[in-house]
């Protein structure tokens, strides 16, 4: 796999930028994109005139033809879309760098944009966005057929099964899943950029409402409004702009285990299951190990999904996740594994994995509020669903 | 049989304003030629599955080919309609309109005796009596004149 034929080392995150994070921002998701995107531009030190790839979700809404002419229309020569939601946030990464590894594209711009606040997605003047399962339509096609008629409608009620299950062969609990939600509460309550800043203790978590046994409300990420945008360039190039790169180490991408829809993932063995499949292909690219890892970002949909994830990451043994959560295993100081030093997606905002990624960029540069000392090499996951991605960054 | 609290009918809005931007009535199937045999056999009271004719093996969701043999024979065979569950739910809400009268309810993962899992919901089960391994069994809950949804409730 170490050839000189992977994107292995051969792209870098070399700009950032984001808008605020708010319950709402009164923007449309348009106007949010070109806020990040022009932030991200000005953190990397180049003009949005030298973008010439673009990398987004195929479910995002600002496509190439609405930013184009506001970024002054640059030359572009490579975009594409990936699937699906948020088990693509790492994956956009790894066509980004695949882009510039065959010389497709040089500067590629990649970005999410999200109203998905109360008021954004229900007020009086949507702003766009909201939230997919609630404009399902009533004669379904595919595969939710065979579940929403059955009130199954949802990503956080498929996922609460998927954690139904983990518990009753493993024995996870709410305690554990209390130790994530207060892990990144305590790192969201340290940046001043995340919208869940009150401390949260135990009792709170456990006296949160039910939504989808065996999910409560602090397991869930929030709604928030807000974009994020990334620079990714070459290596090379990277070195030169303003700021410290984060090279793309290793990524990689997987599907079919079909998570989402419940469809078939549990007729599938674990290693067939696509997070699985993404975190051999990474280590292998990488030629790392999981306790190499400084700091980890998981996508944080749910606390349940982040133990998950820890398992299928290598990081504790096959059901074993919960126990090391506990004891503070998750924190930025002293933890097991440093996990969501911004908040994650369950405090600081939820930019559909973005704004991980952009936190996993900071400690990269030693830039974050919580900042993990000696913290060289960085894991992105996507959502530990189907199909998804990751990447490890390091530093140059 | 009856469809008194399969909620086929207009959801109440919980708040008007909310509600204009979602899904009101219930969603249901589109019928298709991968599923019309599916829902044939469910309006006569029988649960079928996709049978692949050379491995043997059972399959759901319908689809043309097998993903173990990749043969594209197949029949539509009688499942014993009993199963066990295997993971569940109870959905407290948010939800759909069209589900909103309903709450909580479950849906339930059976991992029927022919080896497929199948989502659906237990009737006349408190939520705290579900468990992983309890038996069921597939019953048949009329929605609307074309669709009728398979359900479970307990059995041996």
């Amino acid at each position: 796999m170490r050839s000189e034929s992977t994107i292995r080392d051969k792209a870098a995150i070399a700009g950032i930028g984001q808008t605020r994070f708010a319950k709402s921002l009164g923007m449309s998701e348009y106007e949010m994109a070109v806020e990040a995107i022009f932030a991200a531009c000005e953190d990397a030190g180049i003009s949005p005139r030298e973008i010439d790839g673009l990398v987004r979700y195929d479910m995002e809404q600002t496509d190439e033809e609405q930013l184009l002419s506001v970024l002054g229309n640059p030359l572009l020569r490579f975009f594409a879309g990936t699937a699906w939601g948020g088990g693509g946030s790492a994956s956009v990464l790894v066509v980004a760098a695949s882009a510039i590894a065959s010389g497709m594209a040089e500067t590629v711009l990649v970005f999410r944009s999200r109203a998905r606040g109360k008021q954004s997605s229900y007020g009086k003047d949507p702003k766009q966005g909201g939230r997919y399962w609630e404009k399902l339509a009533t004669s379904l096609p595919g595969l939710n057929q065979w579940h929403v008629p059955q009130g199954l409608v949802s990503a956080f009620q498929e996922m609460a099964m998927i954690s139904m299950r983990h518990r009753i062969d493993y024995g996870t609990t709410d305690d554990h899943y209390a130790d994530v939600a207060i892990a990144f509460r305590e790192h969201a309550m340290r940046n001043p950029n995340a919208v869940m800043r009150a401390p949260m203790t135990r009792a709170d978590h456990h006296a949160s409402r039910m939504i989808a046994d065996p999910l409560r409300l602090f397991d869930c990420n929030i709604e928030t409004d807000g974009a994020v945008a990334f620079i990714v360039t070459t290596t090379e190039r990277a070195r030169d702009l303003r700021q410290p790169p984060a090279v793309i180490l290793s990524g990689a991408m997987a599907a079919g285990s079909h998570h989402i829809r419940l469809s078939t993932l549990f007729e599938r063995s674990w290693e067939e299951d696509s997070p699985v499949r993404v975190a051999k292909q990474l280590y292998e690219m990488a030629g790392v190990k999981p306790r190499e890892i400084g700091a980890a970002f998981f996508y944080d949909f749910f606390t349940s999904l982040v133990i998950i994830g820890l398992e299928q990451y290598g990081f504790a043994p096959r059901g074993e996740g919960g126990p090391f959560a506990a004891d503070g295993g998750l924190s930025w100081q002293g933890g097991r594994l440093p996990c969501n030093t911004n908040g994650g997606q369950l405090s600081e905002a939820f930019i559909h994995g973005f704004n991980n990624t952009s936190e996993a960029v900071r400690q990269i540069r030693g830039t974050s509020t919580s900042q993990v000392e000696g913290c060289d090499l960085v894991l992105v996951a996507g959502g530990n669903t189907d199909p998804t991605g990751a990447v490890i960054l390091r530093r140059l | 049989m009856a469809g008194d609290d399969q909620g086929g009918r207009e959801g109440t809005p919980a708040s008007s304003q909310r509600s204009q931007h979602l899904t009101r009535t219930l969603p249901l199937p589109q019928p298709s030629r991968d599923n019309a045999e599916f829902y044939a056999a469910a309006a006569r009271g029988e649960l079928r599955f996709q049978r692949c004719t050379p491995c043997l093996r059972f399959r759901h969701y319908p689809r043309p080919v097998c993903p173990y043999c990749l043969s594209r024979d197949f029949t539509w065979e009688p499942s014993s309609g009993r199963g066990a569950v295997y993971t569940w739910t109870i959905v407290r809400g948010p939800t759909l309109p069209a589900f909103e009268d309903r709450l909580p309810y479950n849906v339930v993962d059976v991992l029927m005796d022919e080896g497929v899992h199948f989502q659906s919901e237990l009737l006349d089960c408190p939520p705290e009596e579900i468990h992983a391994g309890m038996r069921v069994e597939a019953t048949f809950v009329l929605v609307t004149d074309d669709v009728t949804l398979v359900k479970f409730r307990r059995g041996a």
